[in-house]
């Protein structure tokens, strides 16, 4: 099987972190803001970790994330929250309070952890995992699911909308990224 | 034991193209005291503003950010001090006025009063750390605190002031937040 991370050849079950990867900093985004997810470590966290072109702040609590992309954005510089949907669910105040009710332009990149890959979100088995999209919907958050490579081209016009408008994001990580 | 707004009216003689990010009870004060333009109070939810002013800090490395933020507030993000250490901004002045109590939730005490925040902040890391009690030491040595490397944390011990009006609609005013974001990027 080609390793094309567009997809064309690639296995359609296949998610490929450096496409994320180059698509987060083809958005212009500097800084990565992250507690450490499983679902994301090995083929997201480990690799921004290693990139000198985004610089990766560890935080203790995810909804830390949120202020400190708020004070980059009124800065004018770009940030990506990487997270665990269990740390997003965490953070929930926040979000509301900052990310929506100011439409602050905070992008959230959210591993849905031991969700079942080939299963829609929405019926996953676990209830953590089955709850985000509707818990998203209901505060307006606009979200893409990010599962196989072909989804990795929704990452940029999305971040850049969120940007322009401004409005928070997010993108649920349905898969481990190779 | 001072007065939080007699350390603010010293606090402001120092303070010049700073962002001055300041959060409920220190925000009421602040803003009375020091009406301007870099004045950030769209916090959003308690406790964030210690991630605000990082961000902030993170965002102008040029300029410097002090941090006004209240010791209820410091209790809901006390990893914040691991992360701003870890960080390591040298323009993030973090003041903490500790009156042990939620003072805009009804005056009840925090869990422990008396808690040692310097003592925390010193142990996770921050490059210099100030307890202050007395307000002619501090207004001493304000000058010094506000120059220095940071991540500089303060805590200032001050007695519960009387009862404030909340104004929160203009506190999270959203053209003052424009304004702010406006001149926070000037001259970028």
């Amino acid at each position: 099987m080609a390793d094309d991370v567009t997809g064309t050849h690639a296995d359609p079950r296949t998610l490929h972190g450096a496409g994320i990867i180059a698509a987060i900093k083809a958005s212009g985004v500097e800084y990565i803001l992250s507690v450490p997810d499983i679902v994301t470590s090995a083929g997201l966290l480990a690799p921004i970790a290693q990139d000198k072109n985004l610089r990766l702040i560890r935080v203790c609590k995810e909804d830390e994330c949120i202020g400190i992309a708020t004070g980059l954005a009124y800065s004018g510089k770009r940030a990506l929250t990487l997270i665990q949907h269990t740390g997003f669910l965490d953070s929930i105040n926040a979000i509301r309070g900052v990310a929506v009710e100011y439409k602050q332009p905070i992008c959230m990149m959210i591993g849905l952890l031991q969700h079942e890959p080939d299963r829609a979100p929405r019926d996953s088995s676990r209830y953590g995992v089955r709850i985000a999209e509707p818990i998203l919907d209901d505060m307006g958050i606009v979200h893409h699911l990010v599962s196989i490579d072909a989804d990795v081209a929704k990452i940029r016009p999305a971040i850049e909308a969120a940007y322009r408008e401004p409005h928070p994001l997010a993108f649920l990580i349905g898969r481990s990224p190779s | 034991m001072m007065k939080r707004d007699e350390c603010f009216r010293i606090l402001a003689r120092h303070v010049t193209d700073q962002a001055v990010v300041a959060t409920y009870s220190s925000a009421v004060d602040w803003v009375a005291i020091a009406p301007r333009v870099l004045n950030y109070t769209s916090i959003g939810a308690m406790g964030l503003d210690s991630s605000h002013g990082l961000g902030l800090a993170l965002g102008r490395p040029d300029k410097r950010v002090v941090v006004l933020q209240g010791d209820g507030s410091l209790l809901m993000n006390l990893g914040s001090l691991v992360t701003i250490a870890a960080v390591a901004p040298k323009n993030l002045i973090h003041l903490v006025a500790q009156n042990d109590t939620y003072e805009a939730n009804g005056g009840h005490p925090i869990p422990q009063p008396a808690v040692d925040f310097a003592g925390m902040a010193r142990a996770a890391g921050y490059a210099a750390v100030y307890d202050f009690s007395d307000v002619r030491v501090f207004a001493q040595q304000v000058a010094h605190v506000l120059e220095q490397d940071g991540p500089v944390f303060v805590t200032l011990h001050v007695e519960p002031s009387q009862p404030l009006t909340y104004d929160y609609a203009a506190l999270y005013d959203p053209k003052k937040r424009e304004a702010f974001k406006a001149a926070w990027q000037a001259r970028l």
